[in-house]
């Protein structure tokens, strides 16, 4: 008798999904599944609209990254435009993604998982969020929310909107920096690296606490994905898009955007809204491979900011170069959080960027255009076509989650074989399922821009669709 | 914790939006310590309880109503809340997730899983795994949330700033009614 698990509503993680767990006549899981609940439709129902509105529009795929949208929307316009944008405009467009990276990296670590590290993998899971957290650990509860507040406040101080600014368009951006806002936000990276070092001290405190997830979390050799600078560091906004194999050697390289169909296909499969990308040349789903934070310090020779280089340091004597387990998705994400900091001190120091021009002008120029950036996820791809009146025809998304849909799937069956035990369910084994997904701190509004949504209930079925054990989370 | 009367409770739901209504509530900052102390957050996309509630004082809803999944979360919500407030332009109007109503669901389907997709080989082929398992069916349109339940108040923005977010929660806490319109406005 073959029986299902259903994980109905997974939580803590951005999106809307639901798990399902196949296990065989001995009660041993067989198959899982990550099921992506929610479509969009953006690809199809831009059509007909005017191209300066797709940023604004594409922005709206989701409300944790729009910063991204952002980028990688106006990357494509502005290849359509034929323009090269203002340095000052490189520079602040750098520092919004940045102060989003931070933003973003801070919700999920401490927000969304630390209370799996905080409160255990078994720990109640009535506390186990971020009032639980505030409730017995105020003053990490309260680092977290404000190294997010850093990074929002940074969107709005350039923006004017913490979510949803309307700042970065076609050619650059809309409105300089002023003084008093550089040295606003100079004024506060002190306090946010140190709450940076603190996140870092503690997670010190419990690395090491998880072997056993960390043997299964996602746990397999992949290739890594992410854009890389000439120089080799790690890189968020520009650069070339670089796949390594397991050991971080080099495998591909593509330096011009338009030919990201060459190295990306996407497989459609039954079960999900989400599609899988694979690396084209070794096929589908041999091409399976990994982005985001642990992918874009594997592929970086270093990050080229001191704290964040220090603690890079750390983890690859720790790890080696390319730890294979997406467990150490959080480490990175921490690191990443230091780099983000400093680079934005960084950036804010040049000494042209309280330059007044920061936008280039021109009509479109090309009929077809891409964009790509890294959002905090991962590698984020948009490609749109227009017609002679700069009307939208067509487009294609690739988003930063959607990536990681292979390994997701093949992490959930993981961890399952490994916890999930048939003849008896536990809340704590199907919290571990879910924790392996919120490594990848998927983020499905996005992926399913296209289509995104996640709810956690498991059902036992029998093989003629007859209910015999339930488990859910009320 | 001995309080003698129980706080209020709420829930926040998420349907057919980006998040950046409830990344908006995450925007309160230290003001989510002050909320903490204020209400019990019974089910969200941030907290692990699963199922809705049986019985709550207050629901947040984001989204709009896309998915026959969403439907059944909308009656749901109505069904077990004392008060249902539609949370920015997409539960007010229907707002980004509507665009896609100009358009056929088949449309949407081959745009994104035929023609965008090299896997299966053949268009032929990815016409027959369309995403069908343990995926929620879409409906044909997606709708602002009073179309199918009734709401008790509304608050545009896209999203809603977080101040106005403030405001509202606030004055429903102290018994009175907001006046929404003059803390936030459509696609602001
Ligand atoms: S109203 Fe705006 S911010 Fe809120 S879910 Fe809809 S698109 Fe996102």
């Amino acid at each position: 008798m073959t029986k299902t698990i259903t994980i109905e509503g997974v939580t803590r993680i951005e999106g809307h999904a639901r798990i399902t767990i196949e296990l065989d006549g001995n009660g041993k899981v067989s198959d899982a599944q990550f099921h992506v609940t929610q479509f969009r439709g953006f690809e199809k129902f831009v059509e007909g609209r005017p191209l300066t509105e797709m940023p604004g529009i594409m922005a709206r795929i989701c409300g944790i990254c729009p910063v991204s949208h952002l980028m990688a929307s106006a990357k494509a316009c502005d290849d359509l435009l034929a323009v090269e944008i203002p340095p000052t405009a490189d520079k602040l467009r750098r520092i919004m993604n940045l102060a989003q990276i931070v933003q973003s990296h801070a919700l999920s670590f401490f927000h969304l998982s630390s209370p799996d590290l905080l409160f255990g993998m078994d720990g109640d899971p009535a506390s186990r969020n971020i009032f639980g957290l505030i409730r017995d650990h105020p003053e990490f509860a309260r680092d977290g929310i404000l190294l997010r507040k850093f990074g929002q406040d940074i969107i709005a101080l350039l923006g004017e909107k913490k979510i949803h600014p309307s700042w970065v368009v076609p050619g650059g951006v809309n409105s300089p920096l002023t003084a008093e806002n550089r040295d606003l936000i100079l004024a506060q990276i002190p306090a946010a690296l140190s709450r940076a070092a603190r996140a870092l001290d503690y997670f010190h405190t419990v690395r090491d606490h998880y072997p056993a997830e960390v043997d299964v979390f996602a746990n397999f050799p992949t290739l890594f994905a992410g854009l890389i600078s000439s120089a080799g560091l790690i890189e968020h906004y520009d650069g070339a898009l670089r796949f390594v194999d397991e050991h971080a050697a080099p495998v591909a390289e593509l330096t011009d955007p338009h030919q990201y169909p060459s190295m990306i296909g996407e497989a459609v499969e039954k079960h999900s809204y989400l599609k899988s990308p694979y690396f084209r040349p070794r096929g589908y789903p041999d091409g399976i491979y990994r982005v985001g934070p642990l992918a874009r310090i594997i592929l970086a020779e270093r990050c080229g900011t001191p704290r964040a280089d220090a603690e890079l340091g750390i983890f690859r004597t720790r790890l080696g170069r390319s730890p294979q387990s997406s467990f150490h998705y959080h480490w990175a994400r921490l690191i990443e959080i230091l780099y983000g900091i400093e680079m934005i001190q960084r950036l804010l120091e040049y000494p042209d960027i309280l330059n007044t021009h920061v936008r280039s002008r021109a009509r479109p120029n090309r009929l077809e255009g891409v964009g790509i950036s890294e959002a905090p996820r991962g590698t984020l791809i948009h490609h749109y076509r227009i017609d002679e009146n700069a009307r939208m025809v067509w487009a294609n998304l690739i988003i930063a989650t959607g990536n990681n849909n292979l390994a997701m799937n093949r992490g959930v069956l993981q961890v399952a074989q490994r916890f999930v035990d048939g003849t008896h369910l536990e809340e704590g084994m199907l919290n571990r399922v879910e924790a392996v997904v919120r490594c990848f701190d998927p983020c499905l509004s996005c992926s399913t821009h296209a289509l995104g949504q996640m709810p956690l209930r498991i059902e036992l079925l029998k093989s003629n669709g007859e209910l015999c054990d339930v488990l859910q989370r009320d | 914790m001995t309080t003698p009367t129980p706080k209020p409770t709420v829930a926040t739901v998420w349907l057919d939006g980006c998040s950046g209504c409830h990344m908006s509530l995450m925007d309160l900052d230290e003001r989510l310590i002050t909320l903490a102390g204020l209400v019990e957050v019974l089910h969200s996309p941030v907290v692990d309880q699963k199922q809705f509630p049986q019985q709550v004082d207050l629901t947040l809803v984001e989204g709009a109503v896309s998915s026959e999944e969403d439907l059944h979360k909308a009656l749901i919500i109505r069904a077990r809340s004392k008060l249902v407030v539609a949370l920015g332009d997409c539960a007010v109007t229907g707002n980004v997730p509507a665009m896609r109503n100009y358009f056929d669901r088949t449309e949407l389907f081959a745009r994104a899983y035929v023609e965008n997709a090299q896997e299966p080989p053949t268009p032929e082929e990815r016409q027959v795994v369309l995403p069908v398992v343990g995926v929620p069916p879409l409906r044909p349109h997606a709708t602002a949330l009073h179309e199918v339940i009734k709401v008790d108040m509304f608050l545009p923005g896209c999203p809603p700033p977080a101040d106005a977010i403030w405001y509202v929660l606030t004055e429903i806490l102290a018994g009175r009614a907001p006046a929404t319109t003059t803390v936030s406005r459509f696609g602001q």
